[in-house]
């Protein structure tokens, strides 16, 4: 089987699911959620067996879709993600239908599934994309998707409202993108990035970095680097949570995999030093910013939302320590995807407890966890392990993360981002330990204990107890990574 | 096999966690720990004690565990001997064991990992397990102003954990090791020129650890508002962290120091005089003893000042011993000091100097360790903090010629004054609590001597503090023997 036919079995999980929603009863709509992590499992499965991944013969293909480790790692990040959205969702799916067209069946929530498996084929593509042409393709498939899992629950004036803002910043981020492509293909004459690297030491610089810095402020709307950063509070806010987690886990890997891939000839060419500036200018700024408006923040959902900012500026750190290969460490493409793998199980473990929290007080706020020691000790305390990770607590593998993309820096020497990412760190000691605050010094009113669904519960078990072998044996993730 | 040091901590406090009765677990989990620390005693250069399996190879980092020389076996013991006090003689509030006697266990399990890893980045690691839990037990059970220390210390020492972070990293990668076990890093040479700026973040980083002025703020309104437990573990045992590892990682850095070492004096002079009279205007006994802790952080800072101008351990081989002496004498006398408290203030109800007194009547056994740990404290001969406090003012004089004072030498001088400091605010309090006609806070009937919960923990400290103070080689020796077999060679056989 070519490598190809992943994207081919979620695209058609995705079609005949959708065929068959037009007919399962009103009631009955869950089927299509269990049925669609049927297509992702597969795929996930058939990407660990030796699959043909040579294109030999197929010269048109090998030009727009590459198959190397990071693709696979992309790949699989994005299928596992997907699985895990939706087993969010088919918790969550009371709310979703509380929100669309007929509050009192599940009508209008069988789409949103299949959406989901759609999103998740355009980020597979995403992640092979080696042309800037089916890159933006790809991007274009996932980002509309988005839109409409985003603004899905259109009873709710507050998931529309985060709808149209993503559709509108995404439309303009859209422009960026292509102008940005235009001039890169103007300077170079190819839109195959391999082409393209081979030429940019011939290319009129002043035309390419112009082209890179338009496809940067695309990039970093996707990955929500500042400036382009506004749209995450409001949107994550807004958006029902399984959306909100699918954006903020798998949408910023696919943004960062077209970062890496985008940004790698530039980076092997004389223009390095410039675009690292830029590079680290970006980042330094994404981590002051992303930590400091966390602190004010009540609401968790929102709180997240600036996480995963502050995460997305450390990322960028270490893509700004540019550092193509090495023999005793990770290169930067490495650190990438080892934090982007961390990063994944920390802020799925959040958002499934965000959606339990927000199930049984009704409120996404951090006053809603208060109490929670006494009410659910064990829920407590894995989300004090999930929040020690995502505050980057040595032995948790959330500070494993954070170490490898300070020591790239540091070795790169990019001392003003990392002192500001001290400053990031100490903040987000702050922040993230209000949930811990509120959990075990206050009390609530409410005496009831809380009820947990299974599948939540494993989920998170699971994953919080990933957090921790991983801190004491995270070679397993160096090997899914291709070391 | 020295993973079983920081194993069962951790398992008890799981343990506990999932169900068990907590203080039988935690006093099984902490008395074992005891036990073993005083057998290996007798048989800490044997192979069987290190351990090294590589958990990830790019970069090199290993679980490594071991005795890496005689001042991890001093530390270690410094520990299990005060996770065994604090756990037998912390009284928990009603309905709280798991909480309390799980974090203990897990800050006892932190602090003897650090000690005892010999890979720098699990050294760093585990002092970082103790976080959590004192931010649990400081906001939840601790006393007066608990919230705002919880937070203080808290954030304080996460600022100071990431920049001692970065000034790790930059060690390692300037330093071309390929692993980051302690055996191979400390073979390495680091460039002059990189080494300032590594010793600058070492500095700041392990001194925001140990308190060093001017990053003392947060110790004592945390040690004040903590439970007494905490304030034990973390003035005794946790503090000592930071001065582990400037004295173990210098020799590769020994050229960068020299360049800091006029403000290194200057902030040890801090700690010791600034700090000093900070604690003699203190009203009471748990914020003067916060302050105490401080203030004699400078005196160990002192001894490490000392080697860092002579330039070398060989120059100036008084000087690590001279710490360490005197960090296992402070660790075991504040402790102790923070456990009498405790027990005057579930006596008494107070711990303001004003509203005691006379409480020597009621509780002659309280009066005698109380005088005697503090007598210690201040540093009075056949007790342990005098050996400790005698070898760091002669490291201060070692290789001076009779010719022009040196800075060390000046700073031994001030610092002598600390002595007469500590006199004043120690014997003080102790007159003010204990002597004089007896107060109603402390001639009610509640006021009884000390049980025996507190009588055993308190007397195993006072004989640690009489044994090393009356015959100091038993630590010396340990420090002169050689180190046992690096664990990467023995992987090798």
């Amino acid at each position: 089987m070519h490598v190809y036919w992943l994207e081919i079995i979620v695209l058609l999980g995705g079609l005949v699911l959708l065929m068959v929603e037009a007919f399962v009863a009103p009631k009955r709509k869950a089927i299509i959620a269990y049925s669609a992590i049927f297509p992702l499992v597969l795929a996930l499965v058939c990407l660990f067996f030796p699959l043909n991944y040579s294109l030999d013969g197929n010269d048109e293909l090998s030009r727009f879709y590459a198959v190397d480790s990071q693709a696979k790692f992309f790949k699989g990040f994005t299928l596992l993600a997907g699985i895990l959205t939706l087993l969010l969702a088919i918790d969550f799916r009371k709310t979703l239908s509380k929100f669309t067209a007929n509050p009192h069946s599940e009508d209008g929530t069988g789409e949103y599934y299949c959406l989901i498996l759609f999103a998740c084929a355009g980020m597979m593509w995403m992640a092979s994309a080696k042309d800037l042409v089916s890159l933006f393709v790809s991007l274009e498939l996932t980002t509309i998707t988005s839109y409409i899992l985003v603004g899905y629950m259109r009873r709710n004036v507050g998931s529309l409202e985060a709808g149209v803002k993503f559709l509108i910043l995404g439309a303009l981020s859209t422009g960026f993108l292509v102008y940005g492509i235009s001039w890169i293909y103007g300077a170079t004459g190819s839109t195959d990035l391999t082409v393209i690297s081979a030429r940019i030491s011939e290319s009129n610089p002043t035309y390419l970095l112009f082209g890179l810095s338009l496809i940067l402020i695309s990039l970093a709307f996707k990955i929500g680097a500042v400036p382009m950063h506004l749209w995450i509070p409001d949107v994550y806010q807004g958006a029902p949570t399984p959306t909100t987690a699918f954006l903020s886990v798998a949408s910023k890997a696919a943004g960062f995999a077209v970062a890496l891939r985008v940004l790698e000839p530039f980076l092997n060419s004389p223009l390095a030093d410039k675009v690292i500036f830029i590079l680290a200018v970006l980042a330094g700024a994404t981590i002051l910013l992303g930590n400091l408006a966390a602190i004010p923040q009540k609401n968790f959902k929102r709180l997240l939302g600036y996480s995963s900012i502050a995460n997305a500026g450390f990322i960028l750190m270490a893509v700004a320590a540019w550092n193509p290969w090495s023999d005793s460490e990770l290169s930067s493409k490495q650190v990438v995807m080892f934090y982007l793998a961390i990063y994944l199980i920390m802020t799925f473990a959040a958002f499934f407890i965000l959606a339990v929290v927000s199930r049984n007080t009704g409120s996404d706020d951090i006053a809603a966890f208060e109490g929670l020691g006494t009410r659910h000790p064990l829920l407590a305390f894995m989300t004090t392990i999930v929040i020690g990770a995502l505050a980057g607590v040595p032995l948790t593998a959330g500070f494993l993360g954070k170490f490898f993309a300070f020591q790239a820096a540091i070795n790169a020497g990019l001392w003003v981002p990392v002192s500001l990412g001290f400053v990031g760190v100490a903040a987000g000691f702050y922040y993230y330990f209000q949930i811990v605050r509120a959990m075990y010094w206050r009390s609530s009113l409410e005496e009831s204990p809380m009820t947990v669904p299974p599948t939540s519960l494993y989920v998170i078990g699971v994953l919080s107890a990933l957090l921790i072998v991983l801190a004491f044996t995270p070679q397993p993730i160096l090997w899914l990574i291709g070391n | 096999m020295s993973i079983l040091f920081v194993l069962i901590p951790i398992l008890g406090a799981l343990a506990i966690l999932l169900g068990s009765k907590a203080k039988t677990t935690a006093l099984i989990a902490s008395g074992l720990n005891l036990f073993l620390g005083l057998g290996s005693l007798f048989c800490w250069q044997a192979k069987i004690w290190s351990m090294s399996p590589e958990i990830l190879s790019k970069p090199s980092i290993h679980l490594a565990f071991g005795f890496y020389d005689g001042m991890s076996v001093i530390m270690m013991i410094l520990s299990v001997l005060v996770l065994f006090a604090a756990t037998m003689s912390g009284k928990c509030p009603e309905g709280r064991e798991k909480l309390w006697y799980s974090s203990l266990l897990l800050i006892g399990g932190g602090a003897l990992g650090a000690f005892l890893s010999t890979d720098l980045f699990f050294f760093y690691a585990f002092h970082e397990l103790a976080l959590i839990p004192t931010f649990l037990m400081i906001g939840i059970l601790g006393s007066g102003e608990r919230k705002e220390a919880a937070w203080k210390i808290t954030i304080y020492l996460a600022l100071g954990s990431i920049i001692l972070l970065a000034g790790l990293i930059w060690l390692v990668s300037a330093s071309g090791s390929e692993t980051w076990l302690f055996s191979e890093l400390l073979k390495s040479k680091i460039d002059p020129s990189a080494q300032t700026g590594i010793a600058a973040l070492l500095i700041v980083g392990f001194g925001i650890l140990i308190s060093l002025f001017p990053f003392h703020s947060w110790a004592a309104p945390a040690y004040a508002s903590a439970p007494a437990p905490v304030a034990m573990l973390h003035a005794g045992v946790l503090k000592k962290f930071g001065l582990y590892g400037l004295i173990r990682l210098y020799p590769m850095v020994s050229e960068g120091m020299q360049h800091w070492l006029g403000a290194l004096i200057v902030l040890l002079l801090g700690n010791i005089l600034w700090v000093g009279f900070v604690t003699i205007n203190q009203k009471r006994l748990d914020t003067m003893l916060g302050n105490s802790s401080v203030m004699h952080m400078g005196y160990i800072f002192l001894a490490f000042a000392a080697l860092v101008q002579a330039g070398s351990v060989e120059a100036n081989p008084l000087a690590i011993p001279a710490a360490v002496v005197l960090m296992f004498a402070h660790g075991v006398s504040i402790a102790l000091l923070f456990m009498l408290t405790d027990t005057i203030r579930r006596k008494t109800g107070t711990v303001e100097l004003a509203e005691l007194g006379g409480l020597a009547k009621a509780a002659p056994r309280l009066a005698f360790l109380f005088g005697l740990a503090g007598m210690a404290s201040i540093g009075l001969p056949g007790l342990a903090n005098f050996s400790g406090e005698v070898l760091v003012f002669l490291s201060g004089f070692e290789g001076y010629d009779g010719g022009k004072l040196g800075c060390v030498q000046v700073a031994t001088i001030l610092a002598l004054w600390g002595v007469v400091i500590s006199a004043v605010y120690m014997l003080r309090a102790f007159r003010q609590t204990f002597q004089g006609p007896a107060v109603p806070a402390t001639s009610s009937k509640n006021v009884t001597d000390f049980g025996p919960f507190c009588q055993i923990p308190a007397a195993l400290l006072a004989l640690a503090l009489l044994v090393v103070g009356l015959y100091p080689n038993s630590l010396l020796n340990l420090l002169k023997d050689p180190a046992p077999v690096a664990p990467t060679e023995q992987a090798a056989e």
